[in-house]
């Protein structure tokens, strides 16, 4: 199934959701849309579903204009950040509740719904909570669920809100991984909303980064990891450096010291510089571009995390370096960055 | 294209049900009282005066509006303390008491009625004892006053119930540890708390005993002038077929009761912003 | 803002809660930080107490003790009365009507009210909530301007014979009016508590209109329906005031049993009178206890799953 969205507009009062969006989804993807809260992620993908109408502007599926259909006659899956099971059904009832609700003359045999019940609930590997009402069921359960349920429908499109929003950290990880699975198994096209950077990354082929309404940067996890398109999209995704500089004549400045770092054809002007912690590389003092001294250092994982202030300036930065190289508080080293991507401020 | 858009709601009915809701609501509640509103305007001021300061209705109104009050005050210290008890402490029967606080509320009016003024009348089981101190209750403005501290029971206790509840422990802790007196923690920093409940009862139970009719009359004596309430002045003019004069009484009755909602409503308020703030 | 509805709110919150830090700290005799001394303690328990037990609990006793004065011979003849037997009858039809009537109501306004956004809805709760802060007597009397010989429709209903005054009519109009937001306003504050997302979830999943409502919003809301039925109904069942100003008195006929107790008491026919008036007073205690046990079931429907 593609998904278009054309020229989406949508206006909560004077708030702005979704400004002039456009995006394109194709058959199979699993697609990411991430975003702070306030980004009109959610509002995208319930305009999707058909729980919100935009103001102006169309979704189609597979070609065919979807705005003239409600929410029931979309054939999408929906998977809701708090679940929204029917609280007084049993997990098995929730999961049968969409093919029980179908027309007379199109609804499944009993016998039927229950062997699509079971199957489903085999999928997602909880057959033996059957009988069970989601008040006794545990986060990461009622989420899986919520899943087959959502699937039960066979859906065109799988949508899921915020699905690990509301789980704690350990469980969500475990989901994560099962998510990409089950995708894999099942290949229907699946949007999910998060605002939780490292999930997009990890579990998405396709990440759509939103901020204040519009769509800052469409790609891989790599391509918008590696080459992100703009301030916002460097400064939200990964840890960054982030340093102030002024851009005059194809020459980058700190303050009042020059940079020697290449600024070809950056537009004048005050800018802004990124460089990931890691990529930060810590040389004796005098070499690289930059000057400062070790405040802290912390060392957890494969790395050791120093604060280092910079000469010249009364801004710290924290820098990744590998742990077998020798960091003291008190040191004066240079900095060099690997990689770095200069915007216009 | 974007004229294929409707907008619309994801759940249905909702024209539906706003088209139903309103219709009955006029239907039932909305022309009916708008009605004693037209009827009222067939009076001249001057007539509609005459009505309303004549001695019976005014002594009417005196004693429905004073007596309320009265039991209201008596409801307020009655009921905060026994919010307190049931809230704060642990005592047989407690949930027993807790739940019978709701029984002026479930029992009908007219059951009260004759119950408080067997109770009271001079050979009753409190009315005996009384009346050897010299007190009479039935058949006087006592009655009234009796039974509308009867009906107003729980509306101070249920207000303040769930706020005393709610309470933050930790401000008493703290007050506590700051060295304040009990005296003083409950003085200045507990009752400012339960201001907004306690005056927000008040005014329901006000409200309540003014427009109260079932448990009153049994007990009141029904003397013109000095223990005639003004809902049974009402009755009688109804039933003399003085329609203006009926509706003029209810008319200022009823105003009354729209200025206390809406005072109950900014007391609310206030106590909304309070809880916020 | 209304009365009833924030007795019926303090109550659900009320039991909502327990707290034992306090009870625990009395047990051992501690004076904590958060309770007065015994002595204080025990006076405000017996004041409390008492006050219930005077104004409260003895009138309830009254009633019983006057119905059953000259033996159960007499209070089962005073109830089995062909009169009694009338007004239990139509004391039940009026409370039926009114009762159905206003949950249809009930269920069809918290439906638009709570499910969707709009504006002047706080407006539109509080003219629901009218008929609880307008005086009983008055709420008949508006019925009587209306329909009596000199009001508004009233030459039109002589011209075609139509009763509604004096009449069942006229009774059941009255009720439904001052029982008017009991079920609505039960459901309100539940159903905007309980959100839309399940309704979302089952229109998403190909569900109708109806099937949303019977299969997913009934079956979540059924405890706090129950609770604003009961409600409803004993005050249906025990209304006096309106119903007075309405009913013409016509024995046998226009009597309900709240009236019925008032002319038996004024015939001084006391036992008579108590006898119905027990009827009416047992009502009112299996509602409280029901009351309170739906309360504890209304504790659980909040909860989300």
């Amino acid at each position: 199934m593609t998904i278009e969205v054309r020229n989406l507009t949508k206006q909560f009062g004077s708030f702005v959701a979704l400004d002039d969006v456009d995006l394109t989804i194709g058959d199979g993807e699993l697609l990411a849309l991430l975003g702070p809260s306030g980004s009109g992620k959610t509002t995208l993908l319930r305009i999707i579903a058909g729980l919100e109408w935009p103001d102006a502007g169309e979704v189609t599926i597979d070609g065919e204009s979807a705005l003239s259909r409600g929410a029931g006659e979309r054939h999408v899956g929906f998977v809701f950040q708090h679940y929204a099971l029917f609280r007084h059904m049993s997990v098995f009832e929730n999961v049968a509740f969409g093919l029980r609700v179908q027309p007379r003359r199109i609804r499944k045999s009993e016998a039927a719904i229950r062997a699509r019940v079971k199957e489903l609930l085999d999928l997602v590997q909880l057959d033996w909570l059957a009988d069970r009402y989601p008040n006794q069921l545990s986060g990461g359960q009622r989420q899986r669920i919520a899943l087959a349920r959502a699937l039960a429908i066979e859906p065109r499109i799988l949508l899921l809100d915020e699905p690990f929003g509301a789980l704690d950290a350990k469980v969500r990880k475990e989901l994560r991984h099962w998510l990409r699975s089950l995708h894999k198994e099942i290949r229907v096209t699946s949007i999910f909303v998060t605002h939780d950077q490292e999930e997009a990354l990890e579990v998405a082929n396709r990440v759509v980064v939103m901020d204040k309404g519009r769509i800052e940067q469409t790609g891989t996890p790599t391509e918008v990891y590696d080459h992100p398109a703009n301030a916002f999209v460097h400064g939200f995704i990964g840890e960054s450096i982030e340093l102030p500089v002024e851009v005059t004549d194809g020459q980058v400045r700190l303050g009042d010291s020059p940079l020697a770092i290449a600024a070809d054809g950056l537009v004048s002007g005050p800018s802004k510089l990124f460089v990931r912690r890691h990529d930060m590389q810590v040389g004796p003092s005098g070499s690289g571009v930059l000057q400062g001294a070790v405040i802290r250092v912390r060392t957890f994982g494969p790395v050791q995390r120093a604060e280092v202030a910079l000469t010249g300036g009364n801004k710290a930065i924290e820098i990744d370096a590998p742990r077998d190289q020798e960091l003291r508080p008190g040191d004066i080293v240079g900095l060099k960055p690997r990689h770095y991507r200069i915007f216009a401020a | 294209m974007s004229a294929s858009i409707r907008r619309r709601n994801t759940l249905p009915g909702f024209g539906l049900s706003m088209g139903l809701t309103l219709t009955w609501l006029s239907l039932i509640v909305l022309i009916p009282l708008a009605g004693l509103f037209v009827k009222t305007l067939e009076l001249s001021p001057d007539q509609f005066w005459g009505i309303v300061s004549s001695r019976r209705t005014l002594s009417a109104l005196k004693i429905s509006f004073g007596l309320a009050f009265l039991a209201a005050l008596v409801n307020l210290v009655m009921g905060t303390i026994v919010v307190w008890a049931l809230v704060r402490y642990r005592f047989p029967g407690r949930k027993i008491f807790d739940a019978i606080v709701d029984v002026p509320f479930a029992l009908p009016t007219a059951v009260a009625g004759v119950a408080l003024t067997a109770l009271f009348a001079e050979k009753g089981w409190l009315g005996a004892p009384l009346s050897a101190l010299g007190i009479k209750v039935a058949f006087t403005p006592v009655g009234i006053f009796v039974a509308m501290i009867f009906i107003g029971i729980p509306f101070v206790v249920r207000t303040v119930q769930p706020v005393l509840q709610d309470l933050d422990p930790e401000i008493e802790e703290a007050a506590a540890s700051l060295g304040a007196s009990r005296w003083h923690t409950m003085s200045k920093v507990i009752l400012p708390g339960l201001t907004p409940a306690l005056l927000t009862g008040l005014a329901l139970a006000f409200a309540r005993a003014v427009g109260e009719y079932g448990s009153v009359i049994f007990i009141a004596g029904n003397l013109p002038n000095v223990s005639e309430i003004a809902p049974l002045l009402i009755v009688i003019r109804l039933s003399e077929f003085r329609y203006a004069d009926a509706t003029a009484i209810a008319v200022v009755m009823l105003v009354v009761s729209f200025a206390i909602i809406f005072l109950v409503n900014r007391l609310q308020r206030w106590a909304q912003m309070r809880a916020g703030g | 803002m209304s009365i009833e509805m924030t007795l019926q709110r303090g109550r659900v919150a009320a039991s909502a809660r327990e707290d034992g830090a306090d009870a625990s700290a009395a047990a051992l005799g501690h004076v904590g930080p958060r309770t007065e001394p015994k002595l204080v303690r025990i006076a405000i328990t017996a004041i409390a107490v008492m006050f219930l037990m005077l104004f409260v609990v003895l009138p309830l006793v009254v009633v019983f003790a006057q119905a059953f004065a000259q033996g159960v011979g007499v209070y089962f003849a005073a109830l089995s009365d062909p009169e009694a037997l009338s007004a239990i009858r139509l004391t039940l039809l009026v409370a039926a009507i009114s009762v159905s009537l206003n949950l249809l109501f009930g269920l069809i306004a918290a439906w638009g009210i709570a499910k969707f956004e709009f504006p002047g809805k706080t407006f539109l709760i509080s003219l629901i909530d009218l008929p609880f802060s307008v005086s009983p007597v008055i709420s008949g009397l508006v019925f009587v301007l209306l329909f009596g010989a000199q009001g508004f429709f009233g030459p039109f209903l002589a011209q075609h014979n139509i009763q509604v005054l004096f009449a069942l009519p006229g009774i059941a109009l009255a009720t439904i009016f001052v029982t008017f937001p009991f079920v609505a306003r039960a459901l309100i504050p539940l159903m905007q508590e309980q959100g839309t997302q399940e309704e979302e979830a089952a229109i998403s999943l190909g569900a109708s209109g109806l099937q949303t409502f019977f299969r997913v919003t009934l079956p979540n809301i059924k405890w706090g329906l129950l609770y604003g039925v009961l409600l409803c109904n004993a005050r249906a069942m025990g209304e006096f005031g309106a119903v007075s100003v309405v009913s013409g008195h016509i024995r046998g006929l226009t009597n309900t049993m709240p009236l019925l107790v008032e002319i038996l008491y004024n015939e001084y026919q006391f036992v008579a009178s108590f006898a119905v008036a027990s009827l009416l007073a047992m009502l009112a205690l299996i509602t409280l206890v029901a009351k309170t046990i739906l309360e504890r079931r209304l504790d659980n429907e909040d909860i989300e799953p």
